[in-house]
């Protein structure tokens, strides 16, 4: 048997790190599980020719087409939109945009400004501080002063325009609509020994430079000077209680598929809104027959995504297609509710620079707008490098039908019961989409775009993966408390998107982080009565 | 199994016809058609996790076509073509796609397209800054975002 160690956390990926991080300074001993191992930068895709088709293969956002070892199946049959994630050292702050935006304060309020989902136990205000810890160890750019948004103070300024910024810009200014530079975690400056964004463009994969934060570059260096242990290739399979209901440790497969016992005194999940629900009801024993966790019936529930729609068209001037990061501007315009428009809550608008010659040429073929034949190259030389994209990412009410359940029959490498997801879009969600697809379209003519193309929503686009393991005062109604303990289980914690309550319309990495530092505080406060 | 064997000869024939419909040579633009020989060479050996999707495509034209495609007058091969786009789904897809991320990968198609022959990285690219007055507009906007008391 292992030695026990004082913390116990399972995943390394964004809250993973970074309650690692923060909990270092306790002194105390702290484990970390991951069923992945580190990625090397040097084989990312855009360090070959070949690196748009990788794409489609080994570095598919999808685990069920990527395949690697330390990926696990899942049934997303029953959901029009398919899970996407990453697995390794660092989770899916490998393979993100880099978009940075905060829930805004309304996000926490949901219930008492629309009366729709439920409060947040915890406010804006609380996470304040830690969402600035949190730019400045991942490394933010940005332009401060942006009046859609809650205020912030980027540590590196922000990424160029570029052509494909200008323009859209231009035509926000035209149609009298907000929009700003995005926040993101590419350094635009040499920063914390990352160097600078060079544009490779391919971002979302992978930086091969370093320059787009993730958890591995930036949280776990200094993690691990500081005393951290990272064990990697290590995929946990359930979590062991004793006779007093706590948490005793785990049951994991190490890298050579040996089966071990790791006692812990404090258990911290961490394997986001899939992999914890999953790892929480895979973790069913006599005393916790649904599940541990599960008293109320909500581990797996609620599943948030944000449907997103993505618009795009082809303008006569060229764009900078893939030779800049994909993000540029964010619109914060339709964030907030408005009752006229016959939804409540809102969705930010993410701009996007373009795409390569692989991915247009494949995504206007599948559209019908590329032909095949003799008029393929006029066609293509009239998309290719023309593009403008913006897409809505829209609020997902939590609505318990969505849910991840186990699967009765896929399997994992190891033989451990694999997440199934069923999902649908709802009534509010749909208005939603229906209303910044028609403000999307309205944006892409006022930049002179045309073959306006629209994908509603994008099928492999679930990589927020929220509120299946829901924060609140109430046990009844939540699984943990406002301070990421489980109701049922005193030493048991969740750090990761699955204690969102609602998910605004952002991006959730910044929160989900922010979230995980807070917790880690809040631990490190009540470390004299830590299970009372 | 080697490369060469993941298709039989019929398969191999049938995927150099079908590419040759989806991208045509051009004289105009200076560029070969998806059934080069260099292109076709690079497709068999990269096929990959993408084998058995692409065997189900051409299994699936080959029952469309009823005898090789090279041997169908064009009319009847377009119809073909037609036909495999609409029912192929996933497959048909897939095919399109290895044949499309070949061809915008080979020297001579990145060439006339004015892109340089190399990946992103170690390079890179230039970004230009863009004009910053744009935001002068939007600077001037009161907050947006609902304040809670």
């Amino acid at each position: 048997m292992n030695d026990p160690v004082d913390v116990l956390i399972i995943g390394a990926g964004a809250s993973g790190a970074a309650v690692a991080w923060s909990l270092a300074d306790t002194r105390m001993h702290i484990l970390c599980l991951d069923q992945g191992g580190w990625m090397n930068p040097a084989q990312y895709p855009s360090t070959g020719r070949d690196w748009e088709a990788r794409f489609y293969g080994d570095y598919s956002p999808s685990p069920n087409i990527r395949g690697r070892p330390e990926d696990y199946p899942i049934n997303d049959d029953n959901s029009p939109i398919k899970v996407v994630n990453f697995n390794g050292v660092g989770g899916s702050t490998v393979m993100y945009t880099a978009h940075w935006p905060r829930l805004h304060p309304s996000d926490f309020r949901v219930k008492t400004l629309d009366g729709v989902a439920d409060d947040w136990p915890i406010d804006y205000d609380t996470l304040a501080p830690f969402f600035a810890e949190n730019d400045r160890m991942m490394g933010v750019s940005g332009l401060a002063g942006d009046p859609g948004s809650p205020p912030s103070d980027p540590p590196m300024p922000p990424q160029p325009l570029g052509r494909s910024g200008a323009r859209l810009a231009k035509a926000m200014n035209k149609l009298g609509w907000h929009w700003w530079p995005s926040d993101t975690t590419v350094a635009t400056v040499d920063y914390e020994g990352r160097a600078r964004c060079i544009n490779l463009g391919h971002c979302t994969p992978g930086c091969a430079q370093g320059a787009k934060a993730s958890t591995d570059i930036t949280y776990w260096p200094v993690a691990l000077r500081a005393g951290i242990e990272l064990r990697t290739h290590c995929r946990v399979r359930e979590i062991m209680t004793n006779e007093h209901g706590m948490a005793s440790g785990v049951v994991y497969y190490d890298k050579d598929g040996v089966e071990q016992f790791q006692p812990a005194e404090v258990v911290v999940i961490a394997c986001n809104g899939i992999g914890t629900p999953r790892l929480l009801l895979n973790s069913a024993s006599g005393r916790f027959p649904d599940g541990l966790a599960n008293s109320s019936g909500l581990v797996g529930k609620n599943l948030m995504f944000h449907p997103y729609a993505q618009m795009y068209g082809y303008v006569d001037e060229p764009t900078d297609s893939n030779r800049a990061p994909p993000t540029c501007l964010w619109s914060k315009e339709f964030y907030e509710t408005d009752p006229a428009r016959g939804f409540v809550r809102g969705y930010a608008f993410q701009f996007g620079r373009g795409v390569g010659p692989v991915f247009e040429a494949v995504a206007s073929e599948a559209k019908g707008i590329l032909p095949w034949g003799e008029d393929h190259h006029r066609m293509f030389r009239k998309l290719n490098g023309h593009r403008l994209a913006v897409s809505a990412i829209c609020e997902d009410l939590p609505e318990e039908h969505n849910r991840v359940t186990l699967d009765g029959v896929l399997k994992d490498s190891h033989g451990i019961p694999a997440p199934r997801v069923d999902y649908t879009i709802g009534e509010n969600s749909t208005k939603m989409l229906e209303h910044g697809i028609a403000r999307g379209k309205e944006i892409l003519a006022a930049a002179g775009a045309t073959n306006i193309c629209v994908n509603n929503p994008i099928l492999y686009g679930g990589w927020h993966l929220l509120g299946t393991a829901r924060m609140g005062t109430d046990p009844a109604r939540s699984v943990v408390n406002e301070w990421g303990r489980s109701h049922d289980v005193k030493n048991l914690f969740i750090v990761d998107g699955s204690v969102f309550v609602t998910s605004g319309g952002v991006n959730p990495t910044s929160t989900i982080q922010a979230i995980a530092l807070y917790v880690a505080d809040q631990m490190k406060q009540r470390l004299a009565n830590l299970f009372d | 199994m080697s490369a060469v064997s993941a298709l039989t000869s019929t398969q191999r024939d049938d995927l150099r016809v079908v590419a040759a419909m989806i991208v045509p040579a051009s004289t105009e633009y200076k560029v070969p058609g998806a059934d080069d020989s260099a292109i076709q060479a690079d497709m068999i050996a990269t096929l990959g996790r993408d084998t058995d999707m692409v065997r189900t495509a051409l299994d699936h034209l080959a029952r469309l076509a009823g005898k090789p495609l090279a041997d169908l007058d064009p009319a009847r091969r377009g119809a073909v073509a037609h036909e495999f786009r609409a029912s192929g789904g996933n497959a048909a897809a897939t095919l399109t796609r290895v044949v499309l991320q070949c061809y915008y990968r080979d020297d001579r198609v990145v060439r006339s397209l004015g892109l340089e022959l190399r990946p992103p990285f170690p390079k890179g690219y230039a970004l230009e800054q863009g004009d910053w007055s744009l935001l002068d507009p939007v600077r001037t906007r009161p907050p947006m975002w609902r304040r809670i008391s």
